[in-house]
């Protein structure tokens, strides 16, 4: 075609006409503009008014204090409460996500009752009323048949107001199925128990020691109250204390610590034993402590049957490492040995528990300072004399469905034996209570535990939060977050010095949800006569009031109460009761699965950014994860480089776990920071309920590992568990 | 007023980070995300666009089992000053986006001037900028915790640590309403400082020799602010950015970890006057 004067033209002007009337151009023009400006739908957090609350952290029994920050009715942030006994400003990463919990996409906003199958998540909301009633109306109908001991309840722990109103409930009601999460609280309580005929906790004035021996226990992992546990290993660096951390694994604390030295994990107690008798073997034991029970034959325990040759044998630490270490522990002025692995959420094997407090008897560092001391379970709730009616007398002389206090005569709670005791056919519930406790995911064996749950008629979750257990339940009365009630935090973990604190309601209500105390009691008061008796106060509040009497004003001023004195660790010391007997012929904590059919050895590891608990990782915290334990959807493995070599697996490669309990898909991590013929998975991952943050990342520690019981005292001992590693 | 700005003596603030005393719990990098309306997304492993003003690292000294050792270490970003105020982000910034500030030390970030070039990221030595390729998305109810003192960024723009600049500005509003015009040291205090569980992380003016910053790290002016204390270090020295941040450490392997030094060279000779 021939280009003229006139076919150009009619181009240009056509061409511009176009561009005029086609939208592509300004579309062009606004997208370019609206990529480098403000966007109408990017949030403008509007500003008002600002304060600040004081209050106290629940995310783990750490009993933090904490300040919010405010913005009229808003929350924008929460921090550490500057002065406060155990955190004096600082705070944790959980505490410090804590509003997304608060304001995040996983509560459950109402009462909630099942309509699909269980677990579907297919609900139904319904009023307060309806949900109340609809649990009175079961209870009613069990005890009627005179099957009152098939109610149980799970709680978080047995302190404070709100445990023991559900122990109450179910004492009146005529069930002794009260059961607690497990942790190693219970073998320090049953330590004390055994050891000094007292009934109280171990505290530890860790600040103030200048040695510290740990079997395992995650100082900067969590262990105890963390952020405590944070400032006295701060202290310590700052003064030149020693710390020597015992594990197989090169942990945060070990690599903190001043000397790390691997052990095969399940001989610390024989480790701890052949300490002691290097210290009486040189004379180094506090001559104080040699009056006392049971020393003479302890003394013949440790000599005849923990030489530091056969000990070295079975711990695989050499015996010059041995005999130095058990000398300069000895030597110290202020030596303490704690222990109890990780962040201490599996009891553990009682004989290592014993073999530690002889350990620390033997250098005389009970109630002294940078010893051992006791905290004694909180003394405050002094509620009337129960007037148990005939069905409640008739249900509480029923044994208890996990075995403690009859099979096991020093427990209180196993938690660890229910599922086996259910699914086996040994026993069986009709209703079970779950409240601040998530145990479809972090009870070992977790599987078989919502096999057990499976089979109980009803469920009822008392959660905030859309967790495993709640998503499994057939009805949800949620309560407030800790940010929106009052509630007692008496801390018990390991502090040498008791706190009481107070939650306080720093919001209101964001939700239609109730105070877990208020729903207990109308409950309680639904069912009538002894069991509204049992329950003489108008609401929650009015209970706890009414039970803190003096503390309540202080509380409310302070926020926490604290006078500062350390208890005495009462009682006749016996260094060799009859539980330790076993230790005379040594055998370490056994492991599930056979060497040939799984040739390495699977354990656990905490981190302080992995809540492992009821409260599951918020989104900041999930964020903060590093990539070598989280990556893409998948958990990592660290492996030593030898046995990844072994086994051609390289960083980085997938690889099946494999072991006697279950199969997970994860990704390998090549650390040289563990032992040989070990694997490390991190525990806190593998969720399947709460948001889309949180769930289908990595897999659950949990559904790889079954319970091991504690021959003495029935608590749950395992450590680890076999396992094979098998290219994908 | 400008007469009394000249006599004031320039602000330099600065962080001395304890890596002995740090437990990489990582309460740092939630305390920033909390404070400085950080956002997330379902997928974070991703570490390359995963948004972190402060990320701690994981540092190992390269030795065998049992010898293998790990050391934290938690990057913000390092306020270079580089040559009178030359950091390596500002020389290249088209837009005056983000700029040095003489009167406090502190690199800023402009978010409604930022266009997006991401020069400035490839500037940094140190990775502390990151980039929002994607709009930022609260779940429903979460924007209620949203703090009213930081603006959230949109798609499009860099973004980076300030020093919770905004802190400095409160601190400053309330000093002037009292009649002053100096801060005490714990006025003006970052998130991640107040946050942190071990104390590891100090915060002051370098420049007043009252401040613990100052007393830590002995920050030699005439020499671009090289750390006079032998156990306090940089990262990488030698590239003549001046940064802000200071590291101490006990570890020699930790010590050396902070710069690219070849294996028999004496690194303690780029700290020596």
């Amino acid at each position: 075609m021939k280009i003229g004067r006139r076919s150009f033209l009619s181009f240009v002007v056509g061409g511009a006409a176009g561009t005029a009337i086609t939208p592509l151009p300004w579309k062009l023009t606004d997208d370019s503009s609206i990529w480098s400006q403000n966007w109408p739908w990017t949030p403008v957090p509007p500003d008002g008014e600002y304060s600040q609350s004081d209050s106290v952290c629940t995310l783990c029994p750490g009993g933090c204090g904490i300040t919010v920050r405010k913005v009229d009715d808003r929350v924008v942030k929460i921090e550490g409460m500057k002065g406060h006994p155990i955190n004096d400003g600082g705070l944790c990463l959980m505490g410090l996500s804590g509003l997304q919990l608060l304001y995040g996409p996983t509560r459950v906003k109402t009462p909630l009752k099942r309509v699909g199958k269980r677990g579907e998540g297919k609900w139904e909301k319904i009023s307060w009323d309806e949900a109340i009633s609809e649990v009175t109306k079961k209870l009613a109908d069990i005890r009627s048949n005179g099957e009152s001991h098939a109610v149980g309840s799970i709680v978080d722990s047995e302190s404070g107001t709100v445990p023991n109103l559900f122990k109450r409930f179910l004492t009146a009601y005529g069930s002794p199925n009260f059961m607690t999460m497990p942790s190693i609280q219970d073998s320090y309580g049953m330590t004390l128990q055994l050891m000094h005929g007292v009934s109280a906790q171990a505290g530890f004035d860790a600040e103030n020691a200048d040695f510290i021996l740990s079997f395992g226990s995650g100082i900067i992992d969590g262990w105890g109250s963390p952020v405590r546990m944070f400032k006295a290993n701060s202290a310590w660096k700052a003064n030149g204390k020693k710390v020597v951390q015992i594990e197989p694994r090169l942990s945060n604390t070990a690599a903190k610590s001043d000397k790390w030295i691997p052990i095969k994990p399940g001989t610390e107690a024989a480790l701890a034993l052949g300490l002691a008798n290097v210290i009486i073997t040189n004379s180094l034991d506090s001559k104080k402590i040699s009056q006392s029970t049971g020393f003479e034959s302890f003394k013949k325990l440790v000599q005849n049957e923990y030489s530091t040759d056969k000990v070295s044998k079975i711990t695989g630490i050499n015996s010059a490492t041995i005999v130095s270490l058990a000398k300069n522990f000895a030597r110290a002025s202020k030596p303490l040995a704690i222990c109890g692995k990780g962040q201490g959420s599996i009891p553990g094997n009682l004989n290592e528990f014993m073999a530690v407090h002889a350990l620390n008897a033997l250098v005389g560092n009970i109630n002294e300072d940078g010893g051992v001391w006791a905290v004694t379970e909180t003394d405050y709730i002094k509620w009337p004399e129960l007037e148990m009616d005939s069905v409640a007398e008739s249900g509480m002389q029923k044994e208890r469905i996990d075995g403690a206090g009859s099979e096991y005569p020093h427990a209180k709670s196993l938690l660890n034996r229910l599922a086996e005791v259910i699914n086996s056919g040994d026993g069986s519930l009709e209703v079970i209570f779950v409240s601040g406790a998530n145990p479809l995911y972090s009870m070992p064996d977790s599987k078989a535990m919502k096999t057990a749950f499976d089979s109980i008629p009803f469920v009822v979750s008392f959660s905030s939060y859309m967790d495993e257990t709640a998503g499994n339940a057939d009805l949800i009365l949620p309560n407030h977050v800790y940010l929106e009630r009052y509630e007692d935090v008496p801390t018990l973990a390991g502090l040498s010095k008791p706190i009481v604190g107070l939650t306080r309601p720093v919001v209101k209500p964001q939700f239609n949800t109730k105070h877990v105390g208020d729903v207990v009691m109308l409950i309680a008061k639904a069912l009538g006569g002894g069991m509204a008796d049992a329950f003489p106060w108008e609401s929650y509040e009015a209970c706890l009031k009414e039970t803190l009497g003096v503390k309540w004003d202080v509380l409310v001023k302070k926020g926490f109460e604290f006078n500062g004195d350390k208890c005495i660790l009462e009682g006749d010391f016996n260094f060799y009761p009859e539980a330790m007997k076993s230790l005379s012929n040594f055998s370490p904590v056994s492991v599930e699965g056979s060497v040939i059919s799984y040739p390495l050895i699977l354990i656990p590891y905490d981190s302080i950014r992995l809540a492992n608990g009821y409260i599951g990782d918020p989104p900041f915290a999930i964020k903060a994860v590093e990539d070598t334990v989280l990556k893409d959807k998948n958990s990592c493995v660290e492996i030593n480089p030898k046995t990844g070599k072994e086994l051609g697996l390289t960083e980085g490669r997938y690889a099946f776990l494999h072991t006697p309990r279950g199969k997970a898909k994860v990704k390998v991590h090549l650390y040289e920071g563990i032992m040989p013929g070990i694997v490390a998975l991190p525990r806190g991952l593998g969720h399947t309920a709460y948001d889309k943050y949180l769930a289908g990342k990595g897999c659950n520690f949990n559904e790889l590992i079954g319970p091991t019981e504690d021959p003495v005292s029935g608590l749950d001992a395992a450590w680890g568990i076999r396992a094979r590693l098998t290219k994908v | 007023m400008k007469e009394e700005g000249k006599h004031k003596k320039a602000k330099k603030y600065g962080m001395v980070i304890n890596l002995d005393e740090c437990t990489g719990c990582g309460a740092c990098m939630v305390a920033c995300m909390a404070e400085n309306n950080v956002p997330f997304k379902e997928d974070e492993s991703n570490k390359l666009d995963s948004i972190a003003w402060m990320r701690v690292y994981k540092l190992t000294n390269g030795k065998s089992y049992p010898e293998a050792d790990i050391c934290y270490l938690p990057r913000p970003c390092m306020h270079c000053e580089g040559d009178h105020g030359h950091s390596p982000c500002v020389s290249v910034c088209p837009a005056t986006a983000t700029d040095y500030s003489h009167e406090t030390g502190i690199v800023s970030q402009i978010y409604t001037r930022c266009f997006g070039c991401r020069y400035c990221m490839g500037a940094c030595p140190y990775h502390a900028r990151y980039f929002n390729w994607w709009d930022p998305v609260w779940p429903e109810g979460s924007t209620k915790y949203l703090s009213p003192n930081v603006s959230p960024r949109m798609r499009g723009v860099v973004e980076k640590c300030s020093f919770c600049f905004h802190r400095y500005q409160l601190a400053m509003d309330k000093a002037y309403f009292e009649g002053r015009t100096e801060l005490e040291e714990d006025e003006y205090q970052t998130s991640c400082t107040q946050a942190c569980p071990a104390g590891a992380i100090t915060f002051g003016d370098l420049n007043n020799p009252e401040h613990k910053v100052h007393q830590l790290a002995k920050p030699d002016n005439k020499h671009g602010g090289r750390p006079g204390n032998p156990n306090v270090f940089r990262l990488l020295e030698r590239l003549g950015t001046n940064p802000k941040v200071y590291y101490m450490s006990s570890r020699e392997w930790v010590r050396r970890a902070g710069d690219n030094y070849l294996d028999n060279e004496d690194f303690a000779k780029n700290y020596r006057r």
